[in-house]
Order: C-alpha cells, then structure tokens, then sequence
C-alpha cells in the first residue's frame, strides 16, 4: 500500500458508519395542530449522533400513497439510554403523509445518522439559539448537548401564535432561558428580534449563535454577527435524493473567501458557517 | 464452488455487480466494505470544473425519480490527486467515466485519464444533460464513431462505451462502437423525461427535462441490452432500474454479462451487497456453478433470428 493510499483512506475509516436500519414505532402521536411528535425504538449503534444531524427515512408505501425516495428529517432527539430516537414534522407533502400514517409496532426503515453536525467549541459559554416554527425541532439536540456541557443557553422561539409555539417546556428543563414571540402578540418582528439579541449582547454577552431554515433570522444574524464579530453556525434544508454524498442532488451555494461554490447539504452540511449561508 | 466471475474484455470481476456511474462515490464506504462489489465506477468526471446544473435536481415519479444533475465536476487534475489514490485500496477495479464537449476534447481527456490505477475507462457518449443543443454522441451511429475511433486512438485502457435510450438506432449505435473498438457496452444511460407541477405549472426539474431512472424505465434498457447483446460480440453490462436480485438475474438472462446498480441505492444504499449474496442463493437454489451459464440463457429460440427489432423505415 502506498503512502498516498495511506494519507487518504483515513479521512473515512475515521467517519463512523452509516447504517440502515429497521426500527420500531412506539409512538407517531400529534403535539399540536401542526407537529407529530415520532418515537422510535431504536439500536444503540445508531443513537451515536452529534445535534444538527439526521436521518433519511424509507417512508412507507400504500395504495394512496406511494413516495419513492427517501426522506431526510433532522433528529429531534436521541436517547442512548433509553434505545429512542424522536423526530418532530409537520405533515407538508406524500412523504410526510405516509410517515403520519405510521402505527405503534410498525417497522420504520431508517438510514443514519448522517451529515456534519452543531460545533459548541470550549470558549462558546454563552449561546444563543434562535429558531421558527419546527426550526426549533432541529435546535432541541443542540440544547440538550449545551446542558450536558454545562453552557448557558438563551432560546428565542417565534411562531405564528401560542400554539404553535414548540417544546419550550422542554428548553426550560434544560436550564434555557426561553423567549418566545408570535405573530399574533406582534412581538415577532426582525425589528423586535434584533432589539432583543442586542440586549442579550450588551447584557451578558453571546460567544455563539445557533439557527435553522428561516431567511430572515439568517439575514438577522448575519449582520449582528458581522458587526459584534459573533460567531454562528446554521442548519440548512435541501432536497435530496441519496442522502449520503454520491448523487449532487442536495447542493447549495455558499460565499466562501469572496467566490461562490457550491456544497452537498447531506456530507458537507446540513450544518453550515453562518456567514457563508446563502439564503434562497 | 460457485463461480460468481464474469469477463468483460480482458478484465476478470470477481462478481457481476457493479455500481451505476453518478450513483456511487466514496461515501459508500461508511455503509459496506467496497471491495464486496465487482468494479468501482465513478462520476463522469470533465477535465475542467464544473458547477451542474441549477436545482431543484431531482424528482420523483410514481416508483422512478428524474435528474438533471449535470455533471458537476471538480477537474482532472483534483481526481486524479483525491480520488484515484482512495480506490488503491482496494482490489475492485477502478473504472472512471469522462465525458466532454467535443470528440477532439473528449480523447484528450482520454488520454491524460490513462493512469496507473485505473483498470478501464467508461466513456459517457450519452449524458442527457451535458452535450451542447442536448445532443449526445451515441444518438447516431456515425456521430457514435467518430467519437468512439478517436477514443480508441487516445488509450490501450479497455473502453466501456454508455450508450442513451434516447436513439431510435440501438443496435447500429452499438455497432458502430464496436467497429470503433469499443471493449464493452454499458447499456444505458437515463431517459429523457419530464415532470410539470400542476400547481405552480413549472417543470419539476430546475433544467426543464432530465433522465427517468429507476423500476420504471428497466423493462427499456433490459429490451436495448437484449438487443445489443444480439447485435454484438462485445460484452453488454446491463443499466436501468435494476433494484432487486431477480432484476440482476433477468439482465444476465437477457445477454448482459455484468450489471450496474444506480437508483437503486439511493433507497437502499447496501443493496448491491444483498444482490450479490442474493445472486448465489439464486445460483445454488438452480443448481449452477456459474455466472457464466446464466448469461444470454434466454430462452427466445428462433423467435430471435427473425425479430426485426425496431428498425426505422428506409
């Protein structure tokens, strides 16, 4: 073997394997009038996950029903404990319709944990996560990661009213100081968002900030983060086909050193550099 | 002892199941051992850089999806320093797929391609979604060698032509690469296709139209390398829709001594090693030691002699 053969391999035989895997559904019940909340029972060698990562989904096959590739679906939660894995969606297209219909002892067909996930590096003590709608659900690992390492944690949580508002009973057992805005109280404005980070900023400080999907808190926080030179990181959406890095379908284009390329959401994402994030 | 080899030219596989160019890359590597498969085919790669084309790239039809993925490249020379170097490592050979603009270009890169480390070359004369106007080499035979004559003259590597559905000419197409020193058949690339969102009334794929691949388009190329494999001496591997062992079975039943896997991975990324494992319960369950007395077993008699397959009108 060659000392180039030897330079290269390592790169993957240090990835952790990818597995497919048949899990059980213990339960696939709504949280609200938009969210379900998916219960796997799960193997341990596929809750070694990092936040911000996901799963691709076999979604199943009916007469009305019938999508064909999978689904990708960022993980909500995963329990090594207790052998569960949780996604929290909202039923939106074919395959999320076919995952809804999904059955307590059901076999569920899943592929993961895949893609690069949240970095909290050692002097990220103060952090800020800011999310919309089941953005929050991508944000919920990450949460639970900052308490395990013992960092403080702020969550501004917006929605279009009360109910729709996601899990911050559970952002605050893990210590978070929650700030939830809605629509409907007209406190979820840009405007209102950016008042309230600044004040976080010049209060206690931020070291990091943390988001998902939503262009506007993108373009928010590009802009807090240029000027208080505040570091962040955000989870991406795209459509996929393979998943896993070998297709090209799931590419975006990211600003990187003053040119424009192109990355695979699956391998190189789904979670990115805040500032090289191009909004779509 | 089974013997699960196939031949394609002066290469031995030790099996018959390989992956679909654009379908595999070494992210595999995180879910199976690559060296079950029998060759390794990557990406078409061009020589210079490319983007591809604007998404959204993919869509699904009922049971098939289509692409237009374009072939997003990062050059010959970032290859040939990451990606040729991670394939000695292991024994399957490595074949590399190229594709260009033109044929002078295309056996440039041909060329410059033949390197230690690779065992053949599979020569995309038949993308949808990449020759200028949308036109493809291996649409017509005179077009098919011209192209495949210059690539012959650019590399003693084994050449593996890909030939497109999309022709109404498949087996003078296949001829004519064989006349041109084509070593092998790979039949076929996608088909051309397209999917309008009735909503929003625009074509589902950001480049308008891309190719079928999937269940939907097998019975298609299981037809085109039936008939190359009659028209041919040259072996045909067999592409299109295979997702499961009896797929695998039916294509080397019809002529193709060896399969490539695409789609079928992307629902099921370990399907190729099922299919190998599957291929010898298959074998064992009909009381063969061989691939090779699966292959072109197909029982048409004389039927074939007097097929006329197609052909156009004078």
């Amino acid at each position: 073997m060659s000392n180039i053969a030897l330079d290269t391999k390592p790169d993957f035989e240090l990835a952790k394997p990818i597995h497919e895997v048949e899990c059980t559904i213990i339960s696939n019940e709504p949280v609200n009038g938009e969210y379900r909340l998916l219960v796997l029972n799960a193997p341990s060698k596929i809750l070694d996950c990092e936040p911000g990562q996901f799963f691709h989904l076999l979604c199943p096959v009916s007469d009305t029903l019938q999508p064909y590739l999978r689904r990708p679906m960022s993980i909500y939660g995963y329990y090594p404990d207790k052998g569960e894995l949780h996604f929290l969606y909202k039923v939106t297209g074919e395959g999320t319709s076919a995952i809804a219909t999904l059955k307590a002892g059901d076999n569920f067909n899943v592929l993961g944990p895949l893609g690069r996930g949240f970095d909290i590096l050692p002097n990220w003590q103060n952090l800020l996560l800011v999310a919309r709608g089941v953005g929050l659900a991508t944000l919920a690992p990450l949460a639970l990661e900052a308490r395990r390492l013992n960092r403080k944690l702020t969550a501004i949580c917006s929605a279009r009213s009360d109910q729709f508002l996601l899990s911050l009973d559970y952002f605050r057992e893990l210590g978070a100081t929650v700030i939830p805005l809605t629509d409907e109280a007209g406190t979820s404005s840009v405007e209102n968002m950016h008042s309230i980070i600044e004040g976080l900023i010049a209060d206690e400080g931020i070291d990091a900030m943390y988001t998902c999907g939503s262009n506007r808190i993108l373009k928010l926080l590009q802009t807090v983060g240029k000027e208080h030179n505040i570091p962040g990181q955000i989870a991406l959406e795209q459509q996929m086909a393979c998943g896993i890095g070998m297709c090209q379908c799931c590419v975006r284009a990211f600003n990187r050193n003053g040119a424009i390329v192109n990355e695979r959401v699956c391998r190189e994402g789904p979670v990115f550099d805040l500032q090289e994030a191009i909004g779509c | 002892m089974l013997d699960l080899t196939t031949q394609i030219g002066t290469l031995t596989l030790k099996n018959p199941i390989m992956p679909a160019s654009g379908t595999f890359s070494e992210d595999l590597a995180q879910v199976f051992d690559l060296d079950i498969l029998g060759a390794h085919v990557t990406k078409t790669i061009t020589r210079e850089k490319r983007s591809g084309n604007p998404t959204p790239r993919v869509c699904e039809v009922r049971g098939s999806m289509l692409n237009s993925i374009g072939i997003p490249s990062k050059g010959l020379d970032a290859f040939k320093t990451n990606v040729i170097p991670f394939y000695k490592n292991y024994d399957a050979p490595l074949i590399v797929s190229i594709s260009a603009g033109s044929a002078d270009e295309f056996a440039s890169l041909c060329e410059d391609i033949s390197v230690p480390g690779v065992a053949a070359i599979e020569v995309n004369i038949s993308c949808p979604n990449i020759e200028e106007d949308g036109k493809a080499f291996a649409m017509r035979p005179s077009t098919t060698e011209a192209v495949m004559r210059k690539l012959r003259n650019a590399t003693d590597l084994p050449l593996w032509a890909k030939l497109t559905p999309n022709t109404g000419e498949t087996t003078e197409v296949a001829k004519a690469a064989e006349e041109a020193g084509a070593d092998a058949l790979v039949v076929s690339n996608t088909l051309l296709a397209m999917a309008i969102d009735i909503n929003t009334k625009r074509p589902k794929l950001g480049n308008l139209m891309g190719g079928l691949s999937g269940p939907a388009f097998k019975p298609i190329a299981l037809r085109m390398a039936y008939q190359c494999a009659k028209s041919v001496e040259i072996p045909v591997i067999g592409c299109g829709g295979i997702s499961t062992i009896e797929d695998v079975i039916e294509y080397l039943i019809a002529g193709a001594s060896a399969v490539q896997v695409g789609t079928a991975t992307f629902i099921n990324p370990p399907i190729m090693v099922k299919m190998v494992e599957g291929l010898e319960s298959y074998l064992q369950s009909q009381g063969l030691h061989s691939v090779k007395q699966l292959i072109g077993s197909v029982v048409d008699q004389e039927a074939s002699d007097g097929l006329v397959f197609m052909e156009a009108a004078p």
